[in-house]
């Protein structure tokens, strides 16, 4: 079962797969195209990964970590599906980063890794979006690269962790206007999703719609004003954003 | 006497009400009673931001190696880091001190709290998107390095009380010119003032702006300052700024902590 959230004639509903459209929580049918799509849950606290596959961290020229390097992102950056991702005007490197989300179902703390599946309630696609620009060497990656508005869209669908035999085993791809630019998959994390649970709940009580957005595989390049981005995971979803410019926030 | 609000664990709502932030008591109809003996929540409903190095000390401590490896050179814009909402706790609750942990850092901070949406302010009307202050208890694991975010260190379930209450913004007249002591066992530890902030309030929350909206209920800190005092299990840990109050917490075993906030 695949479930979103969706605004549909000046209202907010949940919203189920449907033979290609959506059958909303009143029971209308709807089109996916009259709908705008809101982030598939409410996120709590969100964990994002940096450099969690090694050819990323190559790329970057970083040696891959030897534990979990993670960043919090808070509420101001999220964004649903068909949403828009601004780029200002004075950057030079923006990139997008196709990553699965791991949505966490109940309170979890102290889990082993034989356990931690238990506490998934399912996934989704994020694009954790970084404008390099702004990198400080301080707690970095500093929340002025990760956590700007517009910056971290998410969705469409919270998939139901029964859907996703493997989560570990998912081809990743992102399209900028149609063509491919990043593929990998799942099963080159660094660390894994029961390894990430595990982790976190030895330090910290994670609860019901925390996220862990688990980076991104190698294949960032540069996007413009304009650009339609698609990352896409496999038998998750296909998450589509566009970047645009300065000139639509100029009245501020 | 000043005007402030505040929330009772026992309530979903916020109550709005005259206290002495000197005797740290709250009147209530003809009666004070002290803020020990009312059963006070954290009084936050939105996203707790901490930013790192806005005292001079704070920054000088690291002296020339901002310039070398791996900092390069010194901080830019903001550096922020999230409190996440496990790390919430509350007004006379435990701090649990993790296993393989035997002294913490007392991270005192004054909590801007964010009144109305706040999207790239200008220094001229910054002070209007501001509902009032509070006291934050910024606790962290010490750790020597700033390169990594240090979500280790400073996530920790019930890391970070907040209260007693909010005080009303025009309660304060110059939230750049505050004294902040923090007392461990009733002994001064540490006394700073936020006239020595790198940006003070008003400028502070125009770097932020410029890249991130703050919304109603956030909390923005405006910085912890140099020599953070160090407690450990049994310290009874005060932190005082003038104007606003006291927030009072003890240190205990990570065993017997269950759970600072009610949300």
């Amino acid at each position: 079962m695949r479930k979103a959230r969706i605004s549909f004639d000046g209202t907010i509903h949940e919203a189920f797969e449907w033979e290609g459209r959506l059958k909303l929580d009143d029971g209308r049918i709807v089109e996916e195209r009259e709908v705008e799509w809101l982030t598939p849950i409410i996120p709590r606290t969100v964990f994002a990964l940096g450099l969690n596959y090694a050819d990323h961290a190559a790329e970057l020229a970083f040696d891959a970590p030897t534990e979990p390097l993670v960043f919090l992102k808070g509420p101001n950056t999220f964004i649903g599906h068909h949403g828009f991702t601004r780029r200002p005007a004075d950057v030079t490197y923006m990139h997008y980063e196709c990553e699965l989300a791991v949505i966490i179902g109940k309170t979890a703390r102290h889990v082993k890794k034989e356990e931690a599946y238990q506490y998934v309630k399912g996934y989704s696609v994020a694009n954790d979006y970084a404008i390099r620009d702004y990198l400080e060497n301080y707690y970095r990656p500093n929340l002025r690269v990760k956590n700007r508005d517009t910056c971290t869209p998410f969705g469409p669908w919270l998939v139901y962790a029964n859907e996703v035999s493997n989560p570990m085993n998912l081809k990743l791809t992102t399209h900028v206007n149609d063509k491919l630019v990043q593929e990998g998959t799942t099963a080159d994390m660094i660390f894994d999703i029961p390894t990430l649970i595990e982790y976190f709940s030895s330090f910290m009580t994670l609860s019901e719609n925390d996220v862990i957005l688990t980076g991104t595989p190698k294949g960032s390049v540069d996007t413009a004003v304009g650009d339609v981005v698609v990352t896409e995971i496999e038998g998750v979803g296909r998450l589509v954003n566009t970047i645009i410019g300065d000139e639509s926030f100029l009245n501020r | 006497m000043n005007n402030a609000k505040f929330k009772r664990t026992d309530s979903r709502e916020f109550t709005s009400a005259v206290v002495s932030t000197e005797r740290n008591s709250i009147k209530i109809e003809d009666n004070e009673i002290n803020v020990s003996d009312i059963p006070l929540d954290n009084p936050i409903t939105g996203t707790v931001y901490g930013t790192l190095m806005n005292f001079q000390g704070a920054l000088e401590r690291l002296g020339d190696a901002v310039n070398d490896k791996p900092y390069l050179s010194p901080p830019v814009a903001p550096v922020l880091y999230i409190k996440p909402a496990n790390t919430f706790n509350r007004y006379g609750a435990g701090i649990p001190v993790p296993e393989n942990e035997s002294n913490l850092e007392m991270g005192a901070s004054l909590g801007i709290v964010i009144g109305k949406t706040a999207v790239a302010l200008t220094e001229e009307t910054a002070m209007n998107y501001v509902a009032g202050y509070t006291i934050v208890n910024d606790v962290s694991v010490p750790h020597a390095s700033l390169f990594r975010p240090a979500v280790q260190h400073k996530c920790r379930d019930g890391f970070c009380p907040i209260g007693p209450w909010i005080i009303d913004r025009d309660e304060l007249k110059n939230p750049d010119d505050v004294i902040i002591r923090v007392y461990i066992n009733d002994e001064l530890k540490q006394e700073n003032s936020t006239n020595n902030l790198i940006r003070p309030v008003p400028r502070l929350l125009v770097d932020v702006t410029e890249f991130m909206t703050l919304s109603p209920g956030d909390v923005l800190l405006v910085g912890v300052p140099e020599n953070a005092p160090l407690a450990k299990i049994g310290d009874k840990v005060r932190i005082e700024i003038k104007g606003i109050g006291s927030l009072e917490n003890v240190l205990v075993d990570e065993k017997s902590f269950s759970g600072g906030a009610t949300q």
